[in-house]
């Protein structure tokens, strides 16, 4: 597309948001204002509810998807267009679910037209909250040696065993899983992907309290559950292809989000003004922590500089494929660094965990700390992302 | 903003690899090692290079430049970092070249730039006077006597000081040193009666020396831009001299990294590729990460210099810094990998690790422009 269509794109865009989104959806979002997908859609407020409306029906809260099937038609420079002016004006995201940041674009990729016109459309309409099931009690790193069971019965699978860390399983209506067909076949090829519905008889979730005193995630036991065979995505023992190109799309996302955990309206030159001070000379007080801080903002700004060349390379054509392999390292990795820095900057502070004697900002920096250590292990862990590395990358020979 | 090369600065990067590696490979500095060189670069390869037309390549066409910019320069050079190559393009055709062209007055600017941008004419500049990167010295001082002026004092490192045909001295001509005010900048003949430079032989093999100024009578006409006013033509060629020796030495960590990953491919010990040890892998993917952040910065603040961005200066600081840190990261781990042969003078991997702490002496060691990069933050 011309520079120039281009140009006046963003001009509509702006000109959009600014007269549909309400003030109100351009403030910081807390977790309890997040509008989550779901058979039951809980909206915090009616300016939520009408700013998630209003973007469902032009089909942007998947502004990628193709509209036939309810998004937004949008190609990759428009829908960065779009980010960008949602980002310059502080619109809230409307629609949180993991149907949007991983099942969706793997259905696209995998489904059948079938699939795509019972699924797609009501991702993108927030009318099923997804949740995902891969990780076992002794499968995590290693999630091919994944147990769980799908028998073939006919014109159904029967589904035994169990899941681990399966994040929202309690709140979700749909679960995406992956099972293992053939107990025989090497690993990787006995798997397949499933989609169940958690409405089914025989699946029952028990949360788990986290460090960060959240229960997000849960454990989810299948008894028997019985699975239509139109719910197998791709090929049957294929799943493991569904499942890696799935987790290249939750790597970028958690790449995406590292640095943006749940954490307080402050970012840490802010707070270290703020909580340190500053002596005479104008320098932080504090020498360590002034080194510690401009450590981290400067390699933040090369994380966002390396994001923002990915995407260019990309437009260029001039892809050098492997700097996105980095980015889920680099971008979780700085962001728990980014919640050190904000705990030791704010000092007591920054340690408070509930009533008074703390403000929201406090306690959401003790909050957001521990949530941040889960980043690295989430999505495959940082350790394995170093191993994908040296051996994708740098084709350094494997054991 | 651009994150990406262009075709045509492709196909110069291209030109310039294929230069480099074979007309100037790393044995041109050990050649140079070996004779003692007080040039530190050869005239042939200097000669090859203007041919190019590289001495030009970032100067206005009014100056017989090619007004190509610095992202191509900064490719040029990260090329010549891979191979070490010397040559006076930091010094003259960067630091040199855009001090008269911010500071020098038309007449300066016509007689000295066209014979900069065609090679025949190379300058250094003369500011560092201790042990460490100060670009607000303080013991050089330039006093006005009659209708000139006299220079007297001594510059402890000076790269390229020994064979430039002119140096741009920064000398004080009020307050003292630590102060950015009060500094001043003159032009000097390289061979100045009253002027006595000594080579100084460093580690990485490169040209540097001191240089004194015995009372030495100048003319007005020798004053580049305004009394007391050097330091913002100073700071803005120090900005575009960090970032472009920044790009040199991303070009030499990334030429050291790629070898220790072959040597890693290739070394067996206990049955096996010491490359399959996960110890190794996971130090190599963490170079291999921090390169890929450096290159993003780098590009962004050559690109900043050719925009005349307003943070030039905090790009500045945040290229050299990455660079400094990437740079030793990889040396030190290069050696270390290779195991008992990094440590010989045979391999050239002591050459790279010898170049980055050099370069991370000049414009600037991390520490300084942390420091600095937080002030222009306001923290
Ligand atoms: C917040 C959060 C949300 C999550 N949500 C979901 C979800 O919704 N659905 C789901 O299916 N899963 C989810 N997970 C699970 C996640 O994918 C696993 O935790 C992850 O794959 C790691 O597995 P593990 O916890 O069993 O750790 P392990 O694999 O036992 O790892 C333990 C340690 O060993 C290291 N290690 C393992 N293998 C290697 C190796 N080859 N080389 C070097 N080091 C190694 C790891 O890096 C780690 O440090 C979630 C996890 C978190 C923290």
């Amino acid at each position: 597309m011309a520079d120039l269509d281009l140009d006046q794109f963003r001009l509509d865009v702006r000109q959009w948001l600014s007269d549909n989104c309400p003030p109100s959806q351009r403030q910081p979002i807390t977790r309890e204002e997040q509008v989550w997908a779901g058979r039951n859609m809980q909206f915090p407020s009616e300016d939520a509810k009408l700013w998630f409306e209003r973007m469902r029906d032009r089909g942007w809260t998947v502004p990628d998807w193709p509209a036939e099937l309810g998004g937004g038609g949008l190609n990759e420079q428009q829908s960065k267009i779009l980010r960008d002016e949602m980002k310059q004006l502080g619109c809230r995201t409307p629609l949180y679910d993991i149907g949007i940041w991983m099942l969706g674009p793997a259905v696209l990729e995998f489904g059948t037209e079938e699939q795509k016109r019972e699924h797609i459309p009501r991702i993108a309409r927030g009318e099923v909250r997804w949740c995902q099931g891969y990780s076992e009690p002794s499968a995590g790193s290693d999630l091919a040696s994944l147990r769980t069971r799908a028998e073939d019965c006919g014109d159904h699978f029967l589904v035994n065993g169990s899941k681990i860390w399966t994040t929202n399983a309690d709140k979700s209506d749909w679960i995406f899983c992956l099972v293992r067909t053939d107990p025989d076949a090497k690993k990787q090829e006995g798997i397949s992907f499933l989609l169940i519905d958690m409405a089914d008889p025989g699946i029952t979730t028990s949360p788990i309290e986290l460090i960060s005193g959240e229960s997000e995630f849960c454990q989810t036991f299948f008894d028997n559950v019985k699975v239509p065979k139109r719910n197998l995505i791709g090929e049957l023992n294929q799943g493991w292809s569904v499942a890696k190109a799935l987790l290249r799309h939750e790597r970028k996302l958690m790449a995406e989000i590292g640095g943006d955990t749940p954490g307080p309206s402050f970012g840490p030159v802010q707070a270290a003004l703020h909580y340190v001070g500053c002596d005479a000379s104008g320098k932080l007080r504090d020498p360590a922590l002034r080194e510690q801080l401009v450590r981290h903002e400067m390699a933040y700004r090369a994380v966002g500089l390396t994001h923002f060349r990915t995407f260019e390379e990309r437009i260029s054509g001039q892809t050098d494929s492997n700097v996105p392999l980095i980015m889920k390292y680099v971008g979780t990795e700085e962001g728990k660094r980014k919640d050190e820095l904000l705990v030791a900057l704010l000092g007591f502070q920054g340690l408070g965990w509930e009533g008074d004697g703390f403000n929201s900002d406090e306690l959401l920096t003790t909050r957001g700390w521990l949530f941040s250590k889960a980043l690295s292990i989430a999505g495959g862990s940082s350790e394995v992302q170093l191993n994908i590395i040296a051996k994708r990358v740098l084709g350094l020979p494997q054991q | 903003m651009a994150l990406v090369l262009n075709e045509e600065q492709r196909y110069l990067k291209e030109t310039a690899r294929e230069f480099f590696r074979t007309q100037m490979p790393v044995d041109v500095l050990r050649q140079l090692r070996a004779g003692k060189c007080p040039v530190g670069y050869r005239n042939e390869d200097w000669q090859k290079m203007n041919e190019l037309g590289w001495a030009g390549i970032v100067l206005p066409e009014e100056y017989g430049g090619l007004d190509f910019g610095y992202m191509g320069l900064g490719a040029i050079l990260e090329e010549g970092g891979r191979t070490l190559a010397p040559s006076p393009l930091l010094s003259s055709v960067v630091m040199g070249a855009t001090l008269i062209l911010q500071a020098g007055s038309a007449q300066q600017r016509e007689q000295l730039l066209p014979a900069i941008a065609s090679g025949e004419l190379t300058v250094a500049v003369a500011l560092e006077e201790g042990h460490h990167h100060d670009p607000y010295p303080g013991n050089t001082n330039l006093v006005a006597d009659g209708d000139g002026f006299v220079l007297s004092g001594t510059k402890s490192f000076v790269a390229d000081g020994f064979a430039a045909d002119k140096l741009i001295v920064v000398a004080r001509s009020a307050g003292s040193a630590g102060q950015a005010e009060g500094l001043s900048l003159v032009l000097v003949d390289g061979d100045q009666a009253g002027l006595t430079k000594q080579p100084r032989c460093f580690a990485d093999s490169r040209a540097a020396a001191s240089i004194s100024f015995d009372d030495i009578r100048l003319p007005a006409s020798a004053l580049l831009g305004d009394l007391r006013g050097g330091t913002p033509p100073l700071e803005l060629a120090l900005d575009c001299a960090r970032i472009c020796l920044g790009a040199e030495m991303f070009g030499g960590a990334l030429e050291c990294f790629e070898r220790t990953v072959d040597y890693l491919k290739e070394r067996e010990q206990f049955g096996v590729k010491i490359g399959s040890f996960q110890a190794l892998q996971h130090r190599a993917s963490l170079m291999y990460i921090e390169l890929q952040l450096t290159k993003s910065v780098v590009l962004d603040a050559l690109s900043a210099i050719d925009e005349k961005r307003a943070d030039l200066p905090q790009l500045a600081s945040l290229a050299k810094a990455l660079c400094n840190d990437v740079f030793e990261l990889v040396t030190s781990e290069a050696v270390q990998m290779h195991g008992g042969i990094g440590v010989t003078d045979e391999l050239d991997i002591g050459l790279f690790l010898k170049r980055s702490r050099m370069a991370t002496q000049q414009l600037g060691s991390s520490g300084f422009h942390r420091d600095r990069y937080a002030t222009l933050c306001g923290y």
